[in-house]
């Protein structure tokens, strides 16, 4: 029993660090990396893992935006006025989502990814 | 500001759309957008996460889709590694920061079509051959 918990302790501070380390890095929340992490070695469900991810993101990005902020790197004003408005884009996104072929969706943004990613890689 | 205004709100229905995190798509938004460098965005699209997870997670926490303990537990345990991650952002160059995230994003990909192409968990699938 012990041992169990001990084991699950260790993988949490698996997944914590290397989603922190992704996240301070890449400026991202980390969730695409502890989602599925949960779902695979802790035995979470999916809506579980994505619930219980924001949770831990709260916390993180929180870190991670203080110590961005002592090097002078975050640009307070534009981070505002894209994270609050974002905050109703996710609540209609999530609505929309109803009604919306998810996998069809996925795969346009895929694509739309894969030319970022291209772009920057190549340095366009 | 009105463009950032556009662009969180845009990011943000996709974040809700596809359940993809605000940060894959602040940052690109921030850099193209808004001109920012990928230093400055990277810093900014964190800042832009805070809102974004917590209203989230409160409204998961109502459906009951929250480990509040292990959520705390995880973000706890993942402060050394942000910060970690934030010493080494500051210390390489702005284009090995740009070729990191361009891979990053590769890795989103990847996770994107795995999750699209995989059958969905609702359908009933045929029982297992013998």
């Amino acid at each position: 029993m012990a041992r169990m918990a001990g084991r699950r302790t260790l993988r949490l501070a698996a997944i914590g660090t290397a989603a922190g380390l992704f996240s301070g890095l890449f400026g991202v929340g980390g969730g695409v990396l502890i989602v599925p992490l949960l779902v695979l070695w802790c035995g979470f469900g999916e809506r579980l893992a994505t619930g219980t991810s924001l949770a831990a993101i709260v916390i993180i990005a929180t870190a991670a935006t203080a110590v961005h902020g002592v090097y002078g790197n975050v640009h307070l004003r534009e981070g505002l006025l894209v994270g609050v408005p974002a905050v109703a884009g996710v609540l209609i996104g999530t609505e929309l989502q109803q009604r919306i072929s998810p996998r069809a969706l996925s795969l346009i943004f895929a694509g739309v990814l894969t030319v970022v990613a291209f772009d920057l890689l190549l340095g366009l | 500001m009105i463009e950032a205004i556009v662009i969180g709100l845009a990011a943000g229905v996709v974040a809700g759309l596809l359940g993809v995190g605000g940060g894959t798509l602040f940052v690109p938004a921030l850099t193209i957008g808004l001109g920012l460098s990928q230093l400055d965005a990277e810093a900014t699209s964190l800042l832009a996460i805070i809102p974004v997870a917590l209203v989230g997670a409160m409204r998961q926490r109502s459906h009951g889709n929250v480990d509040a303990r292990t959520g705390v537990l995880l973000g706890l345990v993942a402060v050394a590694g942000a910060v970690a991650g934030v010493a080494i952002a500051n210390a390489v160059p702005e284009r090995a920061l740009e070729v990191g995230f361009g891979l990053f994003l590769l890795f989103v990909v990847w996770r994107l079509l795995v999750r699209a192409l995989r059958p969905p968990p609702t359908a009933d699938r045929a029982p297992a051959p013998p």
